[in-house]
């Protein structure tokens, strides 16, 4: 049963390996050259650095991201169905449909919900 | 068990490769093209027809001086460009890239040519893998403190996981007309009847569009506009550290039409094709690479074609558009499956 999963740690081991080499060989390569102390300082189209890049985030990004965390749930539920559907309607297609459709309406609901408060409106006034 | 493992290390190797082959050919072609498109020529001096130009560029860049700006998380900074090739080099070993045909290595089968040939979670190992590439941009964007960085790498992440879904549900039509998560058994699905691009088109669309999203071209590299971000994410990166974020990028665009092919397109596979032994397994993989480098010419050709969309057009096209396609083409798809149509 684990045995399916040794190419993936072949695999993983692998990218490491071409990962961390290419990185570690520039490091090594291209060390000690720094002549200018100016040279390290962050770059902002040529001007003085005016303050530090940590920034506060617009809450946008955070509504997005709680948005996603919902549904991309929902869509992981629904690989098992996909998976079993084909088979299982054989026997009974009407309740494959019915649980299927269900799930979907159930989300739809959401969706239209989060579209009508204005959820996915990125340049508009938000109302969330 | 010992000759098991040598046939899988020698698909890893070969299919890796390939992949790392991809990429600087990929680079070329994209400069050749936009040269072609915009009338001009084009790298022409290193080898013939300036082939050799990536290679030249690949070296420059390892021989770079290794610079950390000042005012940088060190270690993300120098994790995140790890992160995003890490991630790139993993997603392809699902994907097969041509079949077998019965061929035997060492006495052991050699399966189709996809390196986790036994693997039953395919898709679902896929989507979970390339969902983490966000975090080798996210990291990258907040670890250089820099404005523009920052800023980059936030839109980038928002983006990357607005067209997650999309992506997802249209992969999911596939999976629900083939009953198998693994993409060898899509491919074998597909053949003797019609490729998944004619009954799920309204998939086949919304993938194509997510696809362009997800590897952050343009139209959608909101995360890069260079005119208003420099370069987003990577403005602060130098030598290989820039290097591995732009071959993850072309890592990724050469798994995401690959898996564009395997889904909808029947992989390697051609109507009326059936060949055995060696011979097959040479045109399949043929097959697959040609099908495959029509998509990578496409990005280049939409590269230089399109001008790029505004943020809240971008999240809008996604959320507002292309989700509730990818569902309606998910009832189209269940609805068919339950009146036990073959032809879906």
């Amino acid at each position: 049963m684990l045995g399916q999963y040794i190419p993936v740690f072949m695999a993983i081991g692998f990218a490491a390996a071409v990962a961390g080499g290419m990185i570690g060989l520039s490091m090594l390569l291209g060390r000690g050259r720094i002549a200018y102390q100016r040279q390290t300082e962050t770059y902002e189209s040529g001007m003085l650095l005016l303050d530090s890049g940590r920034k506060r985030v617009s809450v946008k990004f955070f509504i997005v991201a709680m948005v996603f965390i919902i549904f991309d749930v929902e869509v992981a539920f629904l690989f098992p169905w996909a998976v079993a559907a084909r088979e299982a309607a054989k026997s009974d297609p009407t309740t494959v449909l019915a649980v299927g459709l269900t799930f979907l309406a159930v989300l739809a609901i959401g969706f239209v919900y989060l579209w009508r408060q204005g959820a996915f409106d990125w340049a508009r006034r938000e109302r969330v | 068990m010992g000759a098991e493992l040598i046939v899988i290390a020698g698909k890893l190797i070969v299919l890796a490769t390939l992949l790392l082959t991809a990429v600087p050919v990929m680079v070329w072609v994209e400069r050749r093209g936009a040269a072609f498109i915009q009338d001009r020529l084009g790298p022409n001096r290193v080898g013939p027809w300036g082939i050799i130009q990536p290679i030249a560029d690949s070296v420059k860049l390892l021989f770079k001086e290794d610079l950390t700006p000042a005012g940088v998380n060190r270690w993300l900074y120098f994790l995140a460009p790890m992160i995003s090739v890490f991630i790139a080099m993993l997603t392809f070993i699902v994907v097969p890239f041509g079949d077998g045909c019965g061929v035997t290595i060492l006495g052991q089968p050699l399966g189709s040519l996809m390196v986790a040939s036994e693997l039953e979670v395919g898709v679902l190992y896929l989507l979970a893998i390339s969902s983490l590439g966000v975090y080798g941009i996210v990291l990258a964007g907040w670890s250089s403190n820099n404005k523009y960085s920052l800023l980059g790498g936030l839109r980038a992440s928002a983006q990357l996981i607005s067209y997650e879904l999309s992506m997802a549900l249209a992969v999911l039509g596939v999976i629900l007309a083939t009953g198998s998560l693994r993409l060898d058994e899509v491919v074998a699905a597909q053949s003797g009847k019609l490729w998944n691009a004619v009954p799920q088109f309204l998939g086949f669309v919304v993938f194509v569009v997510a696809a362009f999203a997800e590897t952050n071209r343009l139209p959608f590299d909101l995360a890069e506009a260079e005119t208003e971000l420099v370069a987003g994410y990577h403005v602060e990166y130098s030598s290989m550290k820039f290097a591995a974020f732009m071959m993850s990028e072309y890592m990724n665009m050469v798994t995401v039409s690959a898996l564009l092919v395997t889904l909808f397109l029947g992989g390697s596979t051609l109507p009326g094709v059936h060949l055995e032994g060696w011979l097959g397994l040479v045109v399949s993989l043929a097959v697959f690479l040609g099908k495959v480098a029509f998509f990578m010419w496409l990005f280049v050709w939409v590269r230089w074609s399109l001008p790029r969309f505004r943020y809240d057009q971008l999240m809008r096209l996604g959320w507002k558009g292309l989700l509730p396609l990818a569902t309606v083409n998910l009832v189209l798809v269940a609805v068919g499956v339950a009146r036990g149509w073959t032809w879906i």
